[in-house]
């Protein structure tokens, strides 16, 4: 059994956390083909870190600092998969491995490169899964592609973490940060309401990759699931009735 | 200016109907002009304007029905007409219809119309629906906000419509300002700049200085096109100055300014709106199953075929009934045959047009647009859309092209008109392929009337199904022939309601009427046609070229030649024939009739085979006339080959 660094460990967190609350130590185990005991251990070491929450015999989530690691994770390794097998058009077989060892070398200004290169895609080519939002403050592609032809110098970095619309749960709440995209879809988005900053509530989604149901601005919007994994929001904390 | 005032002078006054999709605009506008402009609670069903009128305190009014739109900032062909018809025909008012539920959303439109500057009423609609949702808004105080008359209604119930039609001749007449709302300093100081630059260029544009600056700040295409054709200047000072404001926003135009829309929008709704508590209602529940992960898909498919199987079924009882009565009848006096042998045919014609049209017609189509009507109502089709959205992917198009393809269950030629509500070219041709083999009702009278009746309702059900998969597999097939990129869902979802029997029946009439005073016309003459034809054995010639195709690969009698032309005029066409040659409603007399092997594949073949000659005039229209004939090639190529596999399976069979 190999070693796994904390970054995978991250990452497996971070994909079994998607409908639920809590992941147990089971999960990730079978999820790592690491032991229990091991992954107990571990666990621990990162719950010390702060990177997640960790309840022995109930299960772990990741905290801001470790969704943040994460998500920067998974979006390189993302990233990477796309420009193997789009750019260099190496074998889907092998592209998981090799991005595997190339994301932890990538540095964050390769990334954004990267990303520009790529025309900021918004699924994983490999797996269809949702590329993270990059970390730059920026509220659309847009002003990333304006910016850097005017020699985008520092621009700082977000504060917050974002989710995609689709990967927020039933009832949970945020604020809109981040449209990837082109100008069609961000203006009818922006026309029917979703504007940076706007409050929306995920109300339901629907099953097979089917769309999902907001409530903004006092109108319910159903949005189709490729859409909604281009919108970026700030999860906001439950609110009690 | 002068021209205007000469129209309310000669007390004529036109009053334009616009705002988002949904919010009642043509409820409103058959209420007012009595007109029978389609409505269902779907959005999207206004896509060309429509004019109606009516009097009014002495004045004649023209009241103009335009798409309902979100902005007028997209390039969509809904917002170009109604942009276009205010800001360049200039209706001496226009109503802004809102939905008074969704207030803010709605104000964004309003907004957009106040920066035209247009005499403008805004009308709050379904003042009762918001009320049962807790929302409660102060009058007064939206019209202080916007600073133009402010009216409420409920538009189904023709509630405050006199109160609306009184505010409309005041505008008219007194022809107040309607004062554009500012911005933020910053950006207002940018518009204001580029306004008086343009002014000062003196560019006789049709539209207001105002708006155009706003338009050429945002980047419009569309606008920016017109100014430049006229001053190169213009355009260069206009993206001087967007390109000043980007930089201190850090954000795109047309970003900045969609936002500042929306803080107006949002201020003005926190002013004159009050949230109440309110508990779940019988609509969330509803809400509840149709989208439901597993019984969501139950009530859509049960929407589909509970349309068909209510057809069936009513159809059949009142079919019955009819027929039974008609029996007790027989104008047609037998000796004639022998005295005057042509004057009985043709009169022996008329009266099966007649009978067919009374007895497997009319029954059916009538209970089958009661239900659509009341399904559209409703507002069931956009739960179907939603629930519905992964699969229609799999065809490249969204769940929104589903309603279209419902659509068609009725009439082709409507639904293809509607499939305007998807975005691309692409994709409403997609959807309008679907629709050419959806089973529209006269496909649907044929499959009752020649399987469901004379071999089993099981297997008329069974060749529905068989059609809806042919659909999907040709929808893939079309998908990856027709090269482009599918656009996602964005569709917003209406209250659930209480379908309004006035609405339904309106409706049902507003479809059937031209069935009776066009087509019914069609039946009887066709009818007595067809049978002095055949009686004069001029149709055998037309029948004998076609048999290696209808007897020899598809297993028909000869017949079928001559009624599947006389389908492309209208499917229905090929039963009224068929009784007409045979000269009986029982398609089974031998000899010369059916066998059930042959009513399964004529039937089948009848879904298939081509458009009707009124959807092909449409596809024309709306896609050209090569892609018509495409279209028309795959129908009838689909429909030999499946019908020749099914003569051939069904006798192997041994139905």
């Amino acid at each position: 059994m190999e070693q796994k660094s904390t970054q995978d460990y991250l990452k497996a967190i971070y994909a079994l956390s998607r409908n639920k609350d809590l992941v147990s130590t089971t999960e990730i185990s079978k999820k790592l083909d690491v032991a229990p005991a091991s992954v107990t251990e571990m666990l621990k070491k990162l719950s010390e870190e702060d990177l997640i929450k960790y309840e022995p015999y109930k299960g772990s989530i990741l905290t801001v600092i470790g969704l943040r690691e994460a998500q920067k994770i998974l979006r390189k390794h993302r990233l990477l998969e796309n420009f193997l097998t789009d750019v260099l058009h190496i074998g889907k077989d092998k592209v998981h491995s090799q991005a595997c060892e190339m994301e932890h070398a990538l540095s964050d200004e390769a990334e954004e490169s990267l990303c520009r290169l790529l025309k900021h895609p918004d699924k994983c080519s490999d797996d269809g899964n949702t590329i993270p939002a990059c970390d730059l403050p920026f509220s659309s592609c847009e002003e990333c592609i304006s910016l850097h032809n005017q020699g985008l110098e520092e621009v700082g970095k977000r504060k917050e973490n974002l989710l995609a619309l689709s990967e927020l749960k039933n009832g949970q709440s945020g604020k809109i940060q981040f449209i990837r995209g082109g100008h069609s879809v961000l203006q009818r988005l922006l026309d029917m309401g979703l504007t940076p900053g706007t409050k929306i509530v995920l109300l339901k989604a629907a099953p097979f990759e089917g769309p999902i149901e907001i409530s903004v601005r006092g109108s319910k919007l159903a949005i189709g699931r490729g859409i909604a994994s281009k919108v970026f929001v700030e999860p906001l904390p439950k609110e009690n009735p | 200016m002068s021209c205007d005032e000469n129209k309310a002078n000669g007390k004529h006054i036109t009053v334009a109907l616009a705002g988002n999709a949904n919010v009642g605009k043509s409820v409103l506008f058959n209420q007012l002009t009595g007109s029978d402009q389609i409505i269902g609670n779907w959005p999207g069903k206004t896509v060309d304007r429509a004019e109606g009128s009516l009097r009014f305190e002495g004045y004649d009014i023209t009241v103009i029905d335009l798409p309902g739109i979100y902005s007028f900032s997209t390039f969509s062909m809904e917002e170009m007409v109604s942009r276009d018809y205010i800001a360049l025909e200039k209706p001496d008012v226009v109503v802004n219809v809102l939905d008074a539920s969704i207030l803010e959303r709605n104000l964004f439109f309003t907004i957009q119309l106040m920066e035209m500057g247009v005499p403008l009423i805004v009308c709050l609609n379904q003042v009762d629906e918001a009320k049962k949702k807790g929302i409660s808004i102060d009058k007064e105080k939206l019209e202080e906000a916007l600073g133009v008359p402010v009216v409420f209604a409920i538009a189904t119930r023709g509630e405050g419509l006199y109160e609306l039609m009184g505010e409309v001749v005041r505008v008219a007449n007194e022809k107040p300002p309607t004062k554009p709302l500012s911005y933020h300093k910053d950006v207002e100081e940018k518009i204001e700049k580029l306004q008086s630059a343009l002014e000062k260029e003196n560019l006789d544009l049709k539209y207001p200085s105002r708006w155009v600056s706003i338009k050429l700040i945002e980047g419009d295409s569309e606008i920016n096109k017109i100014v430049g054709e006229k001053s190169a200047v213009a355009i260069d000072t206009a993206k001087a100055i967007s390109a000043e404001l980007q930089c201190s926003y850090e954000e795109k135009c047309f970003s900045i300014i969609a936002q500042e829309r929306y803080a107006l929008a949002n201020s003005i709704a926190a002013s004159a709106l009050q949230q109440n508590e309110i508990w779940s209602s019988s609509s969330d529940k509803l809400e509840w199953l149709t989208t439901h992960r597993v019984w969501g898909y139950f009530t859509s498919a049960g929407v589909i075929a509970g349309l068909l199987l209510w057809t069936f079924f009513v159809g059949n009882a009142l079919s019955g009934l009819i027929s039974e009565g008609l029996n007790l009848i027989n104008p047609i006096d037998p000796a004639l045959s022998t005295t005057q042998p042509i004057l009985s045919i043709i009169l022996n014609g008329i009266w099966d047009g007649i009978g067919a049209g009374l007895t497997l017609i009319i029954p059916f189509v009538i209970p089958f647009y009661l239900l659509l009507a009341a399904i559209e109502d409703s507002g069931l089709l956009t739960r179907v859309a939603f629930m519905m959205d992964s699969v229609m992917h799999k065809m490249g198009l969204h769940g929104k092209a589903l309603i279209p393809i419902i659509l068609g269950y009725g009439c082709s030629v409507p639904a293809i008109h509607s499939c305007k509500i998807m975005e691309t070219r692409r994709e409403r041709l997609l959807a309008a392929f679907a629709i050419t083999f959806a089973p529209c009702s006269a496909r649907t009278i044929i499959l009752f009337g020649m399987v469901g009746l004379f071999v089993g309702v099981q297997w008329a059900l069974l060749l529905y199904v068989i059609d809806v998969l042919i659909i999907f597999a040709l929808g893939r097939i079309a998908m990856k022939a027709v090269p482009g990129k599918s656009t996602g869902l964005i569709m917003e979802m209406g209250s659930f309601k209480r379908p309004s029997a006035k609405v339904v029946f309106k409706q049902t009439w507003a479809r059937t009427k031209s069935l009776i005073y066009v087509v019914f016309p069609i039946y009887i003459i066709g009818s007595a046609l067809i049978q002095v034809l055949f009686a004069l054995n001029v149709l055998t010639p037309i029948s004998d070229a076609m048999a290696p195709l209808t007897v020899w690969w598809l297993g028909l009698p000869a017949i079928a030649g001559v009624l599947l032309i006389l389908g492309t005029v209208r499917k229905e066409l090929i039963l009224v024939g068929a009784i007409a040659i045979l000269g009986t409603t029982n398609l089974m007399i031998q000899p010369g009739g059916f066998t059930a092997v042959q009513l399964v594949v004529i039937a089948l073949v009848a879904m298939l085979y081509i458009p009707c000659i009124s959807t092909m005039a449409i596809l024309g229209k709306e896609f050209g006339w090569k892609a018509t004939a495409v279209i028309t090639g795959a129908n009838i190529g689909v429909a030999l080959l499946i019908g020749g596999l099914a003569f051939r399976l069904l006798t192997l069979l041994g139905l």
